[in-house]
C-alpha cells in the first residue's frame, strides 16, 4: 500500500529508501507527478522557471577512463583526440559573454600526460581575460588531478580555486553505486571518491550540482540508493544547488540497451522531487529529452530549464541533438504558464541584487525574494558568505 | 486525491467523471487552461481505463499519397501543391499496386489512402484504385479518403455522398480517416482553408457514411490560430454528431506542424499542449471509443507518456524488422513491432496489434 507513504510526502516527512522505492514501483504516473508537483510548489512559490545562459566548453577528449556508455572520448594516441589551444578557448568565451553568457562548463576526458599546472593556468588564463564563472571539472577529473599530481582532493580543490574554479559540476556521478560503476566504468572515481570530492568542495566553500545517468545496467533500487547519499551528503554540506537527471544514450556507445523512453523521464525526475526533500532545484533535461517533454518536465518536479547550451558535444556525440535558443527556452516556458528568468549558477535571479558574475556585481535592484523551506534559507545564506570567501583569497 | 482536485479548481469535474456524468463546455475551458497537469492526467486515465483498461492499441499499416495535387491550398498544409509546381506527382495505379506489393511479405491489415482534391483525375481513377489494390491484396483493409475527398468525388462524379460512399464500398473501402477536420470554426475556415469543405459538411459526409455503414475516425488540427473556445466547440460537435449516429471509432487531435506552410511564424505545438489536447477530448469525448496519440506527429516520447493522459492507441508505421530502416527509412517515419511494445510496457501499459476495427489481430 502506497497510502502511506503519500500521507508522508503531503505532510512534508521524509521517505526512506523502503518507502521511495515502493512508491516509485507501484504509484501511477500521474500520481508520483502530482506529488513531485506539490513538492515543486511547495520549494517554489512563485511561477517562476530559471535558465543559465552558458556553453559547455570541452578542453579534450583524449580519457584514460575509457567508460562503455560513453560515446564521446578518445584513447590516448587515436588521431581524432584534441586538446583546446588558448585560441579556441578565448573564441569560445568571446562568444560565450557576446551571447549573454554568464558562465561556462569547463570539462574534459581524464587526460594521461596534462599536469595540474595545465588546469591552474587554464583558468587563469579564463579569469584574467573574461569576466565569467567557471563551473568547472566534474569529480572524476579532481581526483584524476590529484592522482597525477600526488596532492589529495583538498589540495587540488585549494589550487584550483586560487586560479578561478567557481563550482564544480555534478557530472561523472553516472550511478553511485560500486556493482554499476565496476560494470559500465571501472577507471572511473567510486562513489566514495564522487562523494568525497562533493564534500571537500562544499568544506571549502563551492557550490556544486549533482546528476545521475540511469537506463543503462542499473537496478531501480540503486537509482534510489544514489537518490539517498545525495541528500545524505547534502543534510551535512547544503553545497548542493540542483539535481539534474538523464537518461543513457546508447548510439555509438559500447552498451547495448534500449533508448530510455518520456514515461521513465517523468517517472525519475518525479521520484528525484520527492527524496531529495534538500535539494533546492532540479533541472528539467531539453538537451535528452526534447523541448516537448522539458516542458511537460516543469509539471513532474523540475523547476529550472538547465542551460542554453551555446555548445554541446557530449550527447550530440551519441546521437542526440536538440538545439535551443534562449528565446526558445522562454517562449517554452512561458507556453506552460510560467515566467523565465534568467539565473547564475547560484540560482540568484539576473537583475537581482547579490547577483554575481565572475566577481562582478551585475546590474539591477530588488531583493532576493525566492522564499523556501527553513533549511534552504540557511544553506543560501551559508552559501553566500563562502563564496565570498572563496572569490577574496585562499 | 480528493483534496488535490479541491486545490485544483477541479473538484466538480472530478465527482463527474467518477459518476461518468457528461461534461459541459465550460468543463472544457477549465480542464485547458488548468496548471495541474498530472491532476488533469489523473482524471482523463479514470475514463481511458474504464473504456479501454490497460490496452494499448497499434496497428501493422501502410500509407499511400497517391497525389499531391490539391485545388484547396490550405495555409497549414505542407503537402498540396498546384499541379504546375516542379514537386507536383500524381501515382498512376500500377505505381499504387506495387507500392502494395513491395510490401507483401509483411503482416500488414491495414492500407490507408488520403491524397490531395485533384483538379482532374476522374472519378473512375478512385474506383480504380480500390478495385486494384483489392485485387492485388484481397485480405487488407482498405481505409480511404478523408470526408473532404469523398464530397470532391461526389462533386466530380455528379453523384450523391450516398452514392458515392456506396460505389466505393462496392470495390473495396473499409472506412473513413479522419482527416480534413481542421477545426469546424467558419473564422477558423474562412482564414485557413477558404475553399475546404465547411465544418457542418464534413460532419454531414461521416454521418452519412455512418449510416451507409462505414466507420470512420475523427482529427483536428490544432495548434494554429484557434481559440480554446473553438477547440471545445469542435470536439462538442463531434460528440453531438456521435450521439447521433455512433459511427465514429477514434478521435485523433493532430498537432500542427508550422514548417514549409504558409504559418510558418508560428511555433511548433509544445509538450503540454499535446497532453492537454489528448486529455481533454478523452473526457469531453465520452462517446468515442478511442483516443490516439500519433507518435509519428508526436514523437514517440510524448505519445508514449499521452498513454497515461486519456490515449489507448498509438497508430502504426510499424515495420516488421531492421531491415528497411537500416536502408536509410527516416527513425521517424517508423518503428519496428518490438520498438512500439517496448515503448507501450514502458508505459505500465499491455500491447495490442489491433486492425482497423480494433479487433485484435
Amino acid at each position: 500500500m502506497i497510502s502511506p507513504i503519500i500521507s508522508k510526502v503531503r505532510g512534508g516527512r521524509r521517505l526512506s529508501g523502503d518507502d521511495a522505492l515502493l512508491l516509485y514501483q507501484e504509484a501511477d504516473l500521474n500520481v508520483l507527478g502530482q506529488l513531485a508537483d506539490e513538492v515543486r510548489r511547495r520549494l517554489h512559490p512563485k511561477p517562476i522557471v530559471t535558465y543559465v545562459i552558458d556553453r559547455n566548453i570541452n578542453y579534450t577528449n583524449i580519457c584514460i577512463s575509457g567508460c562503455k556508455f560513453c560515446a564521446y572520448y578518445c584513447a590516448p594516441g587515436d588521431l581524432s583526440g584534441y586538446i583546446l589551444s588558448r585560441q579556441e578557448l578565448a573564441e569560445k568565451l568571446e562568444e560565450t559573454k557576446s551571447l549573454g553568457g554568464t558562465q561556462i562548463l569547463l570539462q574534459g576526458g581524464l587526460h594521461p600526460d596534462l599536469p595540474l599546472s595545465f588546469y591552474e593556468e587554464m583558468l587563469s588564463f579564463i579569469k584574467a581575460n573574461f569576466a565569467i564563472h567557471c563551473h568547472a571539472f566534474s569529480p572524476p577529473e579532481i581526483v584524476h588531478f590529484s592522482k597525477i599530481s600526488g596532492l589529495s582532493v583538498k589540495e587540488v580543490l585549494v589550487r584550483l580555486i586560487k586560479a578561478g574554479l567557481d563550482s564544480i559540476p555534478g557530472g561523472g556521478a553516472e550511478i553511485l553505486t560500486d556493482r554499476v560503476r565496476k560494470q559500465i566504468s571501472p577507471r572511473k572515481a567510486t562513489t566514495d571518491e564522487w562523494l568525497n570530492v562533493m564534500e571537500t568542495a562544499h568544506g571549502l566553500g563551492l557550490k556544486t550540482t549533482a546528476t545521475m545517468m540511469y537506463g543503462h545496467v542499473e537496478r531501480l533500487e540503486e537509482r534510489i540508493e544514489h537518490l539517498l547519499r545525495l541528500r545524505d551528503l547534502q543534510d551535512r554540506t547544503g553545497g548542493f544547488t540542483a539535481f539534474i537527471a538523464w537518461p543513457f544514450q546508447p548510439k555509438n556507445t559500447a552498451l547495448d540497451v534500449r533508448p530510455s523512453t518520456g514515461q521513465e523521464y517523468l517517472r525519475l525526475l518525479s521520484i528525484s522531487r520527492i527524496v531529495l526533500d534538500n535539494f533546492p532545484n532540479l533541472q528539467a533535461s531539453w538537451v535528452t529529452q526534447g523541448p516537448k517533454v522539458a516542458q511537460i518536465a516543469l509539471f513532474f518536479g523540475a523547476n529550472d530549464f538547465g542551460s542554453t547550451m551555446i555548445e554541446e558535444n557530449v550527447v550530440a556525440a551519441a546521437g542526440v541533438s536538440h538545439r535551443l535558443s534562449e528565446a526558445e527556452i522562454r517562449k517554452i516556458v512561458t507556453g506552460a504558464g510560467f515566467e523565465p528568468r534568467q539565473r547564475l549558477m547560484d540560482y540568484t535571479l539576473v537583475g537581482e541584487s547579490g547577483a554575481e558574475v565572475g566577481g562582478q556585481r551585475s546590474e539591477g535592484r530588488g531583493q532576493r525574494s525566492e522564499v523556501r523551506g527553513q533549511r534552504e534559507v540557511r544553506g543560501q545564506k551559508k552559501m553566500n558568505i563562502e563564496h565570498r570567501t572563496s572569490n577574496i583569497e585562499f | 486525491m480528493e483534496k488535490v482536485f479541491k486545490e485544483a479548481g477541479l473538484f466538480e469535474i472530478y465527482e463527474k467523471v467518477l459518476s461518468d456524468t457528461r461534461l459541459s463546455a465550460e468543463d472544457g475551458e477549465l480542464l485547458f487552461s488548468t496548471t495541474h497537469l498530472p491532476a488533469l492526467g489523473y482524471l482523463a486515465n479514470i475514463v481511458r481505463e474504464r473504456l479501454n483498461g490497460n490496452r494499448a492499441y497499434y496497428i501493422y499499416n501502410q500509407h499511400i499519397n497517391y497525389s499531391n495535387i490539391c485545388i484547396n491550398l490550405c495555409k497549414f498544409c505542407a503537402f498540396g501543391k498546384k499541379k504546375t509546381h516542379p514537386k507536383a506527382y500524381e501515382m498512376s495505379i500500377e505505381e499504387i499496386v506495387s507500392k502494395i506489393r513491395e510490401r507483401h511479405a509483411e503482416p500488414v491489415t491495414e492500407v490507408h489512402i488520403v491524397g490531395g482534391l485533384h483538379p482532374d483525375l476522374p472519378y473512375q481513377y478512385y474506383i480504380d484504385m480500390l478495385r486494384a489494390v483489392k485485387a492485388e491484396r484481397p485480405e487488407i483493409h482498405i481505409q480511404a479518403f478523408t470526408c473532404v475527398e469523398i464530397a470532391h468525388l461526389a462533386a466530380i462524379s455528379g453523384r450523391s455522398i450516398t452514392e458515392t460512399l456506396e460505389d466505393l464500398m462496392q470495390v473495396g473501402l473499409g472506412s473513413i480517416p479522419g482527416g480534413g477536420a481542421e477545426v469546424f470554426s467558419t473564422r477558423i475556415r474562412e482564414k485557413l482553408c477558404p475553399k475546404k469543405l465547411s465544418g457542418k459538411d464534413w460532419l454531414e459526409v461521416a454521418k452519412t457514411a455512418h449510416r451507409a455503414g462505414l466507420r470512420t475516425n475523427a482529427t483536428m488540427l490544432y495548434g494554429h490560430i484557434e481559440t480554446i473556445s473553438e477547440r471545445i466547440e469542435h470536439l462538442l460537435a463531434l460528440r453531438e454528431a456521435q450521439d447521433e449516429t455512433g459511427g465514429f471509432l477514434c478521435y485523433i487531435p493532430l498537432a500542427f506542424h508550422p514548417k514549409n506552410t504558409k504559418l510558418e511564424y508560428l511555433s511548433s505545438t509544445g509538450g503540454v499542449d499535446d497532453l492537454k489536447s489528448i486529455a481533454v477530448s478523452r473526457l469531453l469525448l465520452d462517446n468515442f471509443p478511442h483516443i490516439k496519440a500519433y507518435w509519428v506527429m508526436l514523437g514517440p516520447k510524448v505519445a508514449q507518456i499521452a498513454l497515461s493522459f486519456g490515449a489507448d492507441d498509438l497508430d502504426g508505421t510499424v515495420l516488421e524488422e531492421k531491415i528497411t530502416h537500416m536502408a536509410g527509412a527516416d527513425t521517424s517515419q517508423a518503428m519496428t513491432r518490438s520498438e512500439i511494445e517496448h515503448l507501450i510496457r514502458q508505459a505500465g501499459r499491455e500491447p495490442v496489434e489491433r486492425d482497423t476495427l480494433y479487433e485484435p489481430v
